[in-house]
């Protein structure tokens, strides 16, 4: 199929075009860039939930429980579901499936697995334009699962709408959380399996210590902090009204923000990149040596290669 | 630019023998593949439906019921109504040397029994899914 037939499948509701689709724009090949701009026109109609915290904690679980309440709501839902890559081999094995068994056969429900790819973050690099295609489909919530993380690195509160911070009545959850900012930086905490002894309790801590370190605004966020249970769905329908209540002017301004990171993620993977051109490249095999040697300072080595980088290929083959 | 083989391992039926879908799983991912897993209870319909979304380039069941001719037929009658034509159906557990000759006949692929080493059923699906849909 053309990029152009896919477009236009992917925007008539063709599921199988929209498989397709995703795997073009997370392959990274041009064909997926061109598959984006076809569909540029109708992106930003969809809101973004993010869904991030510690493995465990029922992320997949509670997009499950999150998928049943829009549904019943009405709402067309996709939901990204990001894995870890093994370091080792390069594979993955996703599993978030596994909890969301019971949308398998709903024409209203569309859930899509993919790999990290070892990028940091929480995500993968094309998770952000697998979004785009997702919104593009006509999809009213677009979901997004991120591999189990603990640190501070958060990609997905930079790039959803809103996000949800899920965390499980675990001491050991809770402080590493709190220690990495974690609890801070969503703009909600979701304290799942509230059908567990000690979740009341768990919530009532992690408010305490907004209270404790917050210099202002703490008592506000207390009510941001929710407890829910995926298992039972006690909950759930408060935790989407509030993602689904973040208003249109503040997503708007999240969006400008999202889109300029964006651009400047670009550029950076494009810098980096240019360090592979052979001129600079082979430049770089040279003058390692003599600068252990200590025949060419590091600095200058580095003023040689950058040069050869980002020279016209010209230029940067003249003696 | 890179697309990686992607494989959905599913235990359609109502057995429990999870264990070879789960090693199978990993050692598929230890090969390189991105595997998507199920987990149990898949219906055949369940089944191609995430192998559709997911865009899968094999298809792997793991039965253990007596009931794999019936699950195999149904899932490639759906594949066919769906229009996976390039996708692999593979996979194994407890099948006959006699079923398993009559799903090829009927375009099922090869399908491996207990004690099948994990390296041969990674390569047999790398060569085959690189001749189904090369990438
Ligand atoms: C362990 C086991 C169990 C465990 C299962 C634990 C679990 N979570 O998996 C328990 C104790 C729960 C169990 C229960 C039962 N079991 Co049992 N069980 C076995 C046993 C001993 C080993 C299975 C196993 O895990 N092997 C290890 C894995 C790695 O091997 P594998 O699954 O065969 O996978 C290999 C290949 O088949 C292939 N493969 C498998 N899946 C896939 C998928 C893909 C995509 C690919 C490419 C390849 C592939 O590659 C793997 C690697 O070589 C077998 C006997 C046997 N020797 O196989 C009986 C066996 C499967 N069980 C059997 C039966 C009858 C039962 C029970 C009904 C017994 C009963 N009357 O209570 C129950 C039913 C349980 C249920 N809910 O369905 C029978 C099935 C008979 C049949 N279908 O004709 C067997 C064959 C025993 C026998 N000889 O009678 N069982
Ligand atoms: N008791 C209880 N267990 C839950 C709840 N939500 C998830 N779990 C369990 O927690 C484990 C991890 O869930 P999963 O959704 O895979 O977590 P993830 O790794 O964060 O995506 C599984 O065993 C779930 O059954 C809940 O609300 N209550
Ligand atoms: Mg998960």
């Amino acid at each position: 199929m053309t990029v152009d037939a896919l477009a236009k499948g992917i925007v008539a509701g063709d599921r199988r075009a929209l498989a397709r689709g995703l795997s073009l724009v997370e392959s990274g090949a041009a064909e997926g860039a061109a598959l984006l701009d076809g569909v540029r026109a109708r992106l930003g109609r969809a809101r973004r939930i993010g869904v991030t915290g510690p493995p465990g904690a029922g992320k997949s679980s509670l997009v499950n429980a999150l998928v049943r309440e829009a549904r019943a709501a009405g709402a067309e839902v996709a939901v990204l579901a990001v894995d870890p890559s093994s370091p080792f081999s390069g594979g993955a094995l996703l599993g978030d499936r596994v909890r969301m068994s019971e949308h398998a056969l709903d024409r209203g429900v569309f859930i899509r697995s993919q790999a990290s790819r070892l990028a940091m973050g929480g995500l993968a690099a094309t998770s952000h334009g697998m979004t785009d295609l997702l919104d593009a489909a006509g999809f009213d919530l677009v979901v997004v699962e991120t591999v189990g993380v603990g640190q501070s690195e958060l990609e997905i509160v930079r790039q959803a709408d809103v996000t949800a911070i899920v965390l499980a009545p675990s001491m050991g959850d809770m402080v590493q959380a709190m220690k990495a900012g974690l609890v801070e930086a969503g703009d909600l905490v979701v304290v799942n399996k509230g059908d567990l002894p000690g979740a009341a309790s768990c919530r009532d801590e992690i408010v305490a210590a907004f209270g404790m370190t917050a210099e202002s605004g703490g008592a506000a966020r207390a009510d941001d902090v929710l407890l829910v249970s995926a298992a039972t769905g006690d909950g759930v329908k408060e935790l989407l009204a509030r993602l689904r209540a973040i208003p249109d002017a503040v997503v708007a301004e999240r969006r400008i923000t999202a889109d300029a990171r964006r651009v400047d993620a670009a550029v950076v993977r494009a810098l980096a990149d240019l360090r592979l051109k052979p001129a600079a490249a082979s430049l770089a095999a040279t003058l390692t040596p003599a600068v252990r040697r200590g025949d060419v300072s590091l600095e200058e080595a580095v003023r040689t290669i950058v040069a050869a980088a980002v020279g016209s290929d010209r230029e940067a083959r003249r003696p | 630019m890179t697309r990686k083989i992607r494989v959905l391992v599913a235990k359609p039926g109502l057995d429990g023998h999870d264990r070879g879908a789960k090693v199978v799983a990993a050692a598929l991912r230890d090969a390189g593949m991105e595997v998507v897993y199920t987990g149990l209870h898949q219906t055949p319909e369940m089944v191609v439906a995430a192998a559709l979304q997911e865009d899968v380039d094999a298809i792997g069941l793991s039965v253990h019921s007596g009931a794999h001719l019936t699950l195999f037929r149904k899932v490639l009658a759906l594949m066919k109504e769906k229009g996976l034509d390039d996708v692999l159906l593979t996979g194994g557990g407890i099948i006959p040397e006699k079923d398993r000759a009559t799903l090829a006949a009927e375009g099922v692929g090869r399908l491996f029994g207990p004690g099948t080493p994990l390296k041969e059923l990674a390569a047999y699906i790398a060569a085959e899914t690189a001749v189904r849909r090369p990438r």
